[in-house]
């Protein structure tokens, strides 16, 4: 006769309000989880969509992501004429806040050119960008819908596609133009300084036809290497493999944000150990008269120990699927991409469980403890 | 129906604390009770009552003496806290002042319980419980939570529980206690049935004088001896 359902099932209401309680803290401990996720996610989203084989950017950093880089675009004509070279992009990325209905809008901006590497873009709706001035693909985030005009910096574009969910390693959801308008919204986004060296040609930074990086595609990705080197002899350029810029982006963007949310997650675990453990041995006080009484009729310590384990492990699995079902209903209402993967969840269902049976020792030994001569006292 | 002897205490002394602040509880009682008697204990507080119930029911181990169960000693054969609770559970029914039926559920579960730590399967434990909630006219209340039933309805469910073990004894602490008089006497009434039905034992512990013209015997204690054994 299973004693921890008939307790459950004689006062369900207070039962589930607990559970209710334990599920917002499982819940907030999935959200943690799934924001690191996304964080990977958006931070690797850029590199997976370019799909390079070799990034090549400024002499001496690390970006385009990490470091700032400029490099002079016709780089990727140089690049192309290697040898074992199948094709090659320049891209340019920048942030910027446009002004938009009232309010101001943060957004990634990113320059490529279309046809070529990095210019590939999967689109939710709408059309690929087809004028070479003047035409926006955007992420659905960014609030801009199908045929609307915005204005960056001192031009106005129409949006033509919506994109498959695209942000930046940072969150800020992603447009993306030709090149040649990145290069000028970009040079529009410089500091003043820069603009009047530009004017007085001290500069050359201030020169338009500037891009961030190059991306490589190789006819033979074994010959990677050798490209590499290649064209680490121009001393002027840096380049990179796509798993160096990976393990870059992950290092510079990520790295720091899993330590924090690890902290916090493994925080709000031990807070997890300890509510369910003053839960169980909160409700195993209630049942004090109840477990003498059990233990006076000639009950064996299994059924009172099944009786507390078995609430406790209700409670952790009511609680649990509570949790990922309230975080999974409110994802679309965090700010930031929440990314809730299998293996996560599976994992987290085992500590639950673990922390579940660790909560119900403190209630198992009380209810051990408790003398039967007890209940018979009045 | 031959009844036979199936407690059996020689000598029994149990003591509280230690030195100056040690308590003599039971001191060097004798008594033997047969199946078919509803034998009652009575004396003052601290008498030593409740310890000789609490030594009868495998609770309180004694100091001094032997009990023997249905002709099992006790105490002095190595058992183990399960042993013995496994032994009440065979053996012993227990009744209590307030009915201590397990509050989240239903009378015919709070009687069946007991028919499944046996061992019985669902269904025998159901049909055990409701024979036994018939039997003691309250089967009508089988679905009702403990909070649901009346006092006298719950002392009856009680008993029912009590005797689900087929036990050859049962203990009683204060049963009547919570009962205004009619239902006190309506209980002991079922007590005497149960005895003579049943072939069991029963060994209340009371204080309440009207039920004791309802005991075969009274065993009197006082300061933890037994001063007297009367017959009502």
């Amino acid at each position: 006769m299973n004693l921890a359902w008939r307790d459950i099932r004689h006062s369900p209401g207070r039962f589930l309000l607990t559970c209710l309680g334990l599920s917002l803290l499982l819940g907030v401990v999935m959200g943690m989880t799934a924001i690191y996720r996304g964080l990977v996610a958006e931070a690797l989203g850029l590199l997976d969509v370019a799909q390079a084989d070799i990034w090549v950017v400024e002499g001496g950093k690390r970006g385009p992501f990490a470091e700032s880089s400029r490099i002079p675009r016709d780089t990727r004509d140089a690049i192309l004429a290697h040898w074992g070279v199948a094709a090659t992009g320049a891209l340019v990325y920048q942030s910027v806040e446009i002004p938009h209905r009232g309010k101001i809008l943060r957004v990634f901006v990113i320059g490529a050119e279309m046809g070529r590497p990095g210019g590939e873009f999967e689109l939710a709706d709408g059309r690929h960008i087809l004028k070479s001035r003047y035409e926006l693909l955007a992420d659905p985030r960014t609030g801009l819908d199908l045929g609307e005009q915005v204005r960056i910096g001192r031009n106005d574009f129409t949006v033509v596609g919506l994109l498959k969910e695209l942000s930046s390693s940072g969150g800020d959801p992603v447009v993306v133009m030709t090149l040649r308008d990145a290069q000028i919204v970009q040079s529009q986004f410089d500091p003043p300084a820069v603009h009047r060296d530009a004017a007085r040609q001290t500069s050359a930074v201030g020169a338009t036809d500037l891009v961030n990086a190059v991306i490589v595609r190789l006819a033979d990705a074994s010959a990677a290497e050798d490209v590499i080197a290649s064209i680490r002899r121009w001393k002027h350029l840096s380049a990179m493999s796509g798993p160096e810029q990976e393990a870059i982006l992950t290092r510079s963007v990520v790295d720091r944000a899993r330590k924090q949310i690890g902290m916090f997650t493994a925080i709000l675990l031990v807070v997890t150990t300890v509510v369910i453990g003053l839960i169980i041995y909160t409700m195993t006080l209630d049942k004090k008269k109840a477990i003498a009484t059990l233990k006076l009729i000639g009950a064996p310590d299994s059924v009172i120990v099944k009786l507390v384990l078995e609430q406790a492990l209700a409670l952790g699995g009511i609680g649990f699927i509570l949790g990922a079902t309230l975080i999974r209903l409110a994802k679309d209402y965090f700010p930031r991409r929440l990314v809730f993967e299998t293996s996560d969840t599976v994992l987290l269902f085992g500590v639950v469980t673990a922390v579940a049976l660790l909560a119900s020792v403190i209630g198992i030994r009380t209810a051990l403890k408790i003398d039967p001569a007890s209940a018979l006292s009045g | 129906m031959a009844h036979a002897p199936v407690i059996e205490i020689e000598h029994l002394s149990k003591s509280f604390g230690a030195g100056e602040a040690r308590v003599t509880a039971l001191a060097d009682v004798d008594v033997t009770i047969s199946t078919g008697e509803v034998v009652g204990l009575i004396g003052p507080s601290g008498s030593g009552k409740s310890t000789l119930l609490n030594c009868i029911g495998c609770i309180t181990e004694p100091d001094a003496g032997a009990i023997r169960l249905a002709g099992r000693e006790i105490y002095a054969n190595g058992y183990t806290t399960a042993d013995l609770r496994r032994l009440r559970l065979e053996l012993i029914g227990f009744i209590f002042q307030s009915h201590n039926l397990l509050p989240f559920m239903p009378a015919w579960e709070n009687v069946a319980l007991v028919c499944s730590m046996l061992g019985l399967s669902m269904p025998e434990a159901r049909d055990r419980a409701m024979e036994l909630l018939d039997y003691l006219d309250v089967s009508r209340r089988a679905k009702a939570y403990p909070s649901e039933l009346s006092g006298g309805e719950a002392q009856r469910v009680a008993i029912a529980r009590a005797l689900a073990n087929r036990p050859k004894i049962i203990l009683a602490d204060e049963p009547t206690a919570a009962l205004d008089s009619e239902r006190a006497a309506i209980v002991m009434d079922l007590l005497r049935r149960v005895s003579r039905e049943q072939d069991t034992a029963i060994v209340v512990v009371s204080h309440d004088e009207k039920v004791f013209s309802r005991f075969d015997r009274m065993l009197h204690l006082r300061d933890g001896r037994l001063e007297g054994v009367k017959s009502a």
